[in-house]
């Protein structure tokens, strides 16, 4: 399990994450929803021990987290541009060099099923495809974490479709956790266990999806806009 | 519906019912209609998930459900079967008719028709097919 307690980011004197205790099991898809600028991104960065908080602590198995345990962690940067002097294949290579849990057999298995062409330079690829291939490239570890920020961002519905199902296919909810950013809601719902929203670098409301359904008769994307909405300041 | 790219569309799901309930209805629609037949073997619940494109702890918990509700057996080591007991499907099917008589009961006297009104409606709907 991740747990943060009372963490804080800022950058100069601009708060970026204000306070923040949470915690990430083992065994759930957990999406991250907020508008732009809601810290989204801070935050995963700092659980897959990218940037490390000004106050608060990080803990993964207990342990305090550094770059050095944030092994445990697979992150997939919002960075279309991504290596894209190499082709997937030599991404794989690469990526393999550099963590020793990464199976090359494994990426290039997610790489098939998404249909990427693994010989092409990733910058001569499409987007969609090059989406695909860093979706392959952060599968292809074994962490008991993948933490993803946007990876659906700017694609299709049918690549964002096959992405969904490689996340299903390609994880063991067993023994992994996702914690992925999105603004496509509506679509990853179905595979979210949990679903936390963000506002100015605080969390403003977090709950099961099921439960939301359950108890507001509204889908994520409603009680979204409508938590949003009630946390609007008078200064805003 | 499969997509470009041999990708099988996932299940769309009206927002106001949890997800897992909306697929013990599909299931319990499909044990109905014959689809899934009295001792048939169901999916593994990562097929099943991946088909409707579900969280598979979601489909786990359909999987429960549907063995709580004596629906499904599951035997270790071999799988999840629809229940070859017929009474229960038999239940299952007027547990169901009822259900949606009273649903549309309920709509149509939100819109102020009488039973009576309807049933006529519903006849001569059938008789001029």
């Amino acid at each position: 399990m991740i747990h943060l307690q009372n963490v804080s980011f800022n950058y100069q004197r601009q708060e970026v994450i204000q306070d923040l205790t949470l915690t990430f099991p083992i065994g759930q898809i957990i999406g991250i929803a907020g508008e732009n600028g809601s810290g989204k991104s801070t935050l995963l960065k700092m659980i897959a021990g990218i940037q490390r908080p000004r106050k608060g602590t990080i803990t993964i198995h207990k342990a305090s987290l550094s770059r050095l345990n944030a092994v445990d962690v697979a992150y997939l940067p919002d960075m279309d541009l991504f290596y894209s002097f190499y082709t997937a294949k030599e991404l794989f290579a690469f990526y393999a060099s550099q963590f020793p849990d990464f199976s090359v057999e494994k990426a290039m298995e997610v790489a098939e099923y998404l249909e990427v062409n693994v010989n092409v330079k990733l910058k001569k690829l499409s987007k969609g495809n090059r989406g695909r291939a860093k979706m392959a490239a952060t599968l292809g570890r074994n962490t008991p974490y993948y933490v993803m920020d946007e990876p659906f961002s700017g694609l299709d519905p049918i690549v964002r479709e096959s992405l969904i199902k490689g996340l299903i296919r390609y994880t063991n909810v067993e023994t992994q956790s996702i914690i992925l950013s999105t603004h496509e809601l509506h679509e990853v719902e179905p595979i979210l266990d949990q679903l936390i929203v963000l506002k100015d670098g605080k969390v403003i409301a977090q709950d099961e999806l099921e439960a939301i359904r359950f108890n507001t008769n509204q889908d994520a994307v409603s009680w979204m806009k409508n938590v949003t909405k009630e946390k609007v300041t008078v200064n805003e | 519906m499969v997509g470009e790219g041999g990708y099988e569309m996932t299940q769309d799901f009206t927002r106001d019912k949890p997800i897992y309930s909306q697929l013990v209805d599909l299931i319990c629609g499909d044990i109905l209609k014959g689809n899934l037949q009295p001792g048939g073997k169901m999916q593994s619940v990562r097929e099943y998930s991946l088909e409707v494109g579900v969280n598979v702890n979601t489909v786990q918990r359909v999987y429960k459900e549907l063995e709580s509700m004596g629906l499904t057996d599951t035997k270790r080591g071999q799988g999840t079967f629809i229940t070859t007991d017929k009474a229960r499907i038999s239940q299952l099917r007027e547990d169901m008719k009822i259900e949606l008589i009273n649903q549309f009961l309920q709509s149509i006297s939100a819109f102020g028709f009488s039973k009576e009104e309807i049933v006529q409606s519903l006849l001569r709907k059938d008789g001029t097919k």
